[in-house]
Parts: C-alpha cells; sequence; structure tokens
C-alpha cells in the first residue's frame, strides 16, 4: 500500500508543451558545432543535454517558410496557420497578390490557379533579394498544409545548405529524378535556391508550365539540384501530400489507390505509411490544423515508451 | 379601509414566516449527511514534481497497481465500433473483455444474453469482479468511446484502490450526481466490491425496477453506488480541464474555434485527456496515430513511471 503523503495538486501544470520562443542564451552551447553537440548529446546520460538540443537546433538550422496564399484566404486559411505551425519556424512570410496588415508578402502577380508558378517564382526572387542571409533552409508550404518543423529540422540538420538539396514528397511522373508534390510543402537549401533565381534570370528556367511543383522539379533538374530521400530510417515517409486518413487506413480494395499513383518510392498503405516524426499534411482544413496541432504538441499517453524512438540516443547513448 | 390593509400586512406577514419555517425546514432532509458530500468532488492527477519524490520500489509497486480492467459493453448493432474498439485502444487495457447482449459470430465476447441494458450492466460488473484477478481499477465503456488507459492510469496513479471512486465526468439530475456513461466511467475495487454487495438488495438496487418511469443506467448505477457510500467525482487536469469527453476531438475543436478563437487548443482540451466519443471506426485508426505517434522530435517528458507498447498491434 501507497501511504498517501503526497498533498493533493494543484498547481499549474507541469507539461510543458513546446514553446517556439525558447532559445539558450548559453554562449558555449549556441556556438558549439551541431556534431559537438550531437556527441554531448550521446555521451551524456542526463536530460539537460537534450533540452539544450531541442532549442539550440532552432537556431543551428534556421528555416524559412512561406506560405502560397492570397487576399481571399487570409481569413479562412492563412490566419490558423499562423495560429499554429507558422511560428515554429524562425521565419515565416504570407506571399499574396496584395499587402495587408495579415501580414502578406505583396507579389507581382495576379491571382488563379494558373498563376500558382508565377507566385512561385516571385516568393523565390523575393526571398533572395531580402531574406538569404535570415535563414539557411527555405521552405514553401499551401495555406491548407500542415508542417512540423522541429521534425524537419531534424531531418535539415543533417544535411549541408551549401550542397543543391531539394527535399519534400517525391512524386514519379513528368521529371526524371522526380519533383516535389507542392502540396505536401517542399525544401530548397540555400544553394538550390541560389540556382533556382540565376536559372529564371539567365533564360535556363521558364514559365513553360502552370503546374507549379512539376515546373520547379523540371527547373531543379536542369540546374543539377539533386533530389533527397526524405524516409525516415523505417523508410517511413515523412512528406504527404494527403490528410493522414488517407494513408492510415487500410484500403480494402485491390486496385491501386489514386493517391498513391505518383509515388516515386514503394506504396504503403496502413500504419507504415507514415512517420512518427511526420513533417506534413496536406488539404488540412482549419478544424485538421488545430486537430493536428493537438495530437503533435499536445495530446500525449502518459508514461508511453514509443516503438520507433530515435529520442533515445538524446538521453541514453542507444538507439 | 385602513383595517382592510393592516389584515392584508398582516396576512403577508404570517405567510412569509410561514414560507420561511417551511424552507428551513425543507433542508434537514432525512438520508446521507451532507458533510460527506462534495468530498471529493473534483479529482486531479498528481503533478509531475510530486510524483518525481517517489522511489523507485514505489513506483514499481504503483505500475502494478494501476492496471486496468476494461469492462466494454457492446452489442451486435453497433459491430463496426466494436471492432474498431478491439483493434485500437482496448489493447491498451491489462485486461479487456467485451461484454455483449448476444453473440456475434465475427468478435469474441463474454455472451450475457440479455436485452436489458442495466441487467446486462450489472452483470458485466459481478463477472469482471470475480475474475479481476490482481486487477484493482476498472473502466466501463461502450465501443463508441476512445479512451487513452495510460492517462487514465496517471489520474489515478496515487489513488488507493481500496477506497471508493467512482470517476468520469459528473452531470447532476435532480439530487443525483452520477457519471456519464458516456464518456466512460472509472472504479476502484472497493468501489466494485460494494457495487456486487448492494446488487443483492433488491430494495435499494433492483435489477428490474417496476417503477413506471425507468432511469437511464447510469444514472441506476449512481443511486445504488450512493446508497453504498461512494460518490461521483469529476475527472479534470491542474487547470480544470475535462479529461472525460462525451464529445470527438473535431468537435470540441471546433466549439472552441467559435468560443476562444485566439488560443483554440490549449482552453479546451487537456493534454491528458482520458476519453472522446463520437468518433468513427476510421476516426479513432486516426486517432491511434495521433496520440501514440505523432510528435515533434526532441521532447522527453520524464515521466514517473514506463507504460511499454502492447504486443500484437501495428497502429501504436
Amino acid at each position: 500500500m501507497i501511504p498517501e503523503t503526497l498533498p493533493p495538486s494543484l498547481g499549474p501544470s507541469s507539461f510543458k508543451t513546446y514553446r517556439s520562443g525558447e532559445v539558450s542564451c548559453d554562449p558555449t552551447v549556441v556556438n558549439m558545432p551541431l556534431s559537438q553537440l550531437f556527441w554531448n548529446v550521446l555521451l551524456g546520460s542526463n536530460s539537460k543535454w537534450a533540452n539544450i538540443f531541442q532549442r539550440t537546433i532552432k537556431t543551428q538550422v534556421r528555416l524559412l517558410c512561406w506560405v502560397l496564399t492570397g487576399p481571399q484566404f487570409l481569413e479562412s486559411r492563412a490566419k490558423h496557420v499562423h495560429a499554429t505551425w507558422g511560428k515554429h519556424c524562425n521565419k515565416v512570410l504570407y506571399m499574396s497578390s496584395e499587402e495587408s496588415d495579415f501580414p502578406t508578402v505583396k507579389l507581382n502577380v495576379t491571382e488563379g490557379r494558373d498563376q500558382l508558378y508565377w507566385k512561385t517564382i516571385r516568393a523565390f526572387q523575393f526571398i533572395y533579394e531580402h531574406h538569404l542571409d535570415d535563414a539557411d533552409w527555405f521552405l514553401k508550404a499551401d495555406d491548407d498544409t500542415f508542417v512540423v518543423p522541429e521534425n524537419l529540422r531534424r531531418l535539415l540538420s543533417q544535411l549541408n545548405t551549401e550542397d543543391p538539396l531539394y527535399l519534400g514528397r517525391r512524386f514519379r511522373p513528368f521529371i526524371a529524378q522526380g519533383y516535389m508534390s507542392g502540396g505536401a510543402g517542399y525544401v530548397l537549401s540555400k544553394e538550390a535556391l541560389r540556382r533556382f533565381v540565376k536559372g529564371h534570370d539567365d533564360g535556363s528556367c521558364t514559365h513553360f508550365s502552370d503546374v507549379e511543383d512539376m515546373a520547379l522539379g523540371r527547373c531543379m533538374e536542369t540546374m543539377k539540384v539533386t533530389a533527397v530521400d526524405t524516409r525516415d530510417e523505417r523508410r517511413r515517409q515523412t512528406f504527404h501530400a494527403f490528410p493522414p486518413d488517407k494513408y492510415l487506413l487500410k484500403q480494402l480494395t485491390k486496385s491501386q489507390p489514386s493517391h498513391l499513383l505518383y509515388e516515386f518510392y514503394e506504396r504503403v498503405q496502413g500504419p507504415g505509411c507514415c512517420s512518427d516524426l511526420t513533417i506534413s499534411f496536406h488539404y488540412i482544413r482549419p478544424v485538421e490544423m488545430y486537430m493536428l496541432e493537438y495530437f503533435t504538441y499536445h495530446l500525449r499517453p502518459y508514461g508511453y515508451k514509443y516503438r520507433f524512438n530515435p529520442e533515445a540516443a538524446l538521453h541514453k547513448g542507444t538507439v | 379601509m385602513l383595517s382592510e390593509g393592516s389584515s392584508f400586512l398582516k396576512g403577508m406577514v404570517l405567510g412569509g414566516i410561514f414560507c420561511l419555517v417551511l424552507s428551513l425546514l425543507g433542508t434537514f432532509r432525512a438520508g446521507i449527511p451532507s458533510q460527506i458530500e462534495h468530498l471529493h468532488h473534483h479529482l486531479k492527477p498528481h503533478s509531475k514534481e510530486e510524483l518525481q519524490k517517489l522511489s523507485q520500489t514505489q513506483m514499481s509497486e504503483l505500475t502494478e497497481q494501476v492496471r486496468v480492467y476494461c469492462i466494454i459493453m457492446v452489442t451486435p448493432k453497433i459491430l463496426v465500433h466494436w471492432a474498431a474498439a478491439n483493434d485500437t485502444w482496448s489493447k491498451h487495457c491489462d485486461k479487456s473483455v467485451f461484454y455483449s447482449s448476444e453473440s456475434a459470430k465475427a468478435l469474441e465476447a463474454v455472451d450475457l444474453q440479455e436485452q436489458d441494458e442495466w441487467v446486462r450492466l450489472r452483470k458485466a460488473i459481478k463477472h469482471a469482479f470475480k475474475n479481476a484477478g490482481g486487477l484493482r481499477w476498472f473502466f466501463v465503456a461502450r465501443p463508441t468511446t476512445f479512451a487513452i488507459i495510460e492517462n487514465l492510469k496517471y489520474l489515478v496513479l496515487v489513488k488507493e484502490p481500496s477506497e471508493p471512486f467512482y470517476i468520469g465526468h459528473v452531470q447532476k439530475s435532480g439530487e443525483l450526481e452520477y457519471v456519464e456513461y458516456e464518456s466512460g466511467i472509472v472504479l476502484s475495487y472497493e468501489a466494485m466490491r460494494r457495487l456486487v454487495e448492494v446488487f443483492k438488495d433488491e430494495g435499494k438496487c433492483p435489477e428490474r425496477s417496476k417503477a413506471l418511469w425507468k432511469l437511464s443506467e447510469e444514472k441506476q448505477l449512481a443511486t445504488c453506488l450512493k446508497y453504498s457510500g461512494v460518490f461521483a467525482e469529476n475527472g479534470e487536469d491542474a487547470q480544470g480541464r475535462e479529461l472525460f469527453n462525451k464529445k470527438s476531438v473535431g468537435s470540441l475543436i471546433s466549439d472552441s474555434m467559435a468560443q476562444n478563437p485566439s488560443d483554440v487548443v490549449e482552453i479546451c482540451c487537456s493534454d491528458m485527456a482520458i476519453t472522446f466519443t463520437g468518433m468513427s471506426p476510421s476516426q479513432m485508426q486516426v486517432m491511434m496515430f495521433g496520440v501514440y505517434r505523432l510528435r515533434p522530435y526532441g521532447h522527453n517528458f520524464h515521466d514517473s513511471l514506463t507504460f511499454l507498447p502492447p504486443k500484437g498491434s501495428d497502429n501504436d
């Protein structure tokens, strides 16, 4: 029998949810190379290093997120992006055709589905001109994409932004090395961004199609930017072009489900579809945006030992 | 006219005094004394800091003690939900037993051969108590509810199962406070023991009531428990947020978007929520991913207890 020696708990919740503003101010830690930090974390058995890693990774893997939106979607969509995952990026920009208090960046474009690639080109040019030094990696997302920036940083921290790299949910057709789904969100390294802008400057890349993601994929290939395999250690996808239920539910039909037609890699339906450390989902309506935020950052099973445990390396030196 | 006025006044004063006396008498009700009521009305889990003060031995003892027997009440009509519960959250119970009104070929259950819901509940409770083995906590639910058993364990972690506990989302009907069936009912071993005892008393806790209007099972359960000195307690977290929900996550969120647009998630919904209701089988599968898998890299919560994933499951 456990003696009831503990007073009833009436204090504030001791379960801290992730606060995006937390940054380590300790200069020895901030200036430590990430590889050395990894090593300290592996050797150290206490969790002080894990928490420092959490905070430090945000300053060392700077992520600029730009959201493709428009005046008619600020209230209905962009607002909810900003209330949820937008603030987890180091910097977030909302690209529109008009200026507003939201705030948005006004690009020299008009609205419409056929203008999406123009918007994308102008957005990257704007970022290249004004924000190249503000970040290391550049994510494009839609206003109905849900992103988990912490999981994206984990992926990116293993790569070098001076290499020409292009990451996302890889699709097979039209482009030899594949191209990344626009809706699932894609990321350009700094070098990839330079090459994209240069390609449009010198005519190597043109607006030859309205289909934004495929057209950008063609430019990446032309400029010799490498498409990266973004699946996790268990070959589970991290970027998703549809909502979670589309992939998680085992389909009973024998025929190939339509949403997996373009897959570059092996098609998986059911729980193996999706990494625990998922980076994005697409076609997410506002209610679902908050639901995903609740599932990702808040609701959790107390004491549960996750089956997939890459975080174990942060605490015990075992993987 | 003056004499009429004074008679009227006298009448008013007499009437007023009469009313006052009647209402004062009314507060002295026979039955359960009022100081026992509201003793533990709001039940919260212990804080993380307090739990960290416990020793290793205490923590292993608690892991044993906090195991849960799930009593899941099903009927063939809700076969899809039955299958969903079977494939999802019920695997996280230490023992989960499905009790059915009649047998269904597709799924395993204890066939109670009974159509009346209250009688079924009584039978299930008696069966579970008899077959508890070493388990000391009981969770009663229908398969239309989705439960996070680890969070149930967290709620009752340092509560003594040899004391009577009856926990869930509490509603009031007249004088009766009862735990809503829809969002799940938690009972300690002692509460179950008292219940099985009082079931024998046909006066206090009849099996088939002869009254014209039958009370719902949740209210009948509360009445029987009240006779045994067991009172309903509302499960909530340190901020007062509900742990037992009779709405789905989507429903709670969309209500919150209307009511608290600037702080949608934090206000409505607890990190350590235990139940949600009204979700489809597909939504339950997605919940498994959302609860047991999807998370941001790099968090460690330093929970005092560890619960391992169940065998024979691939969706968590």
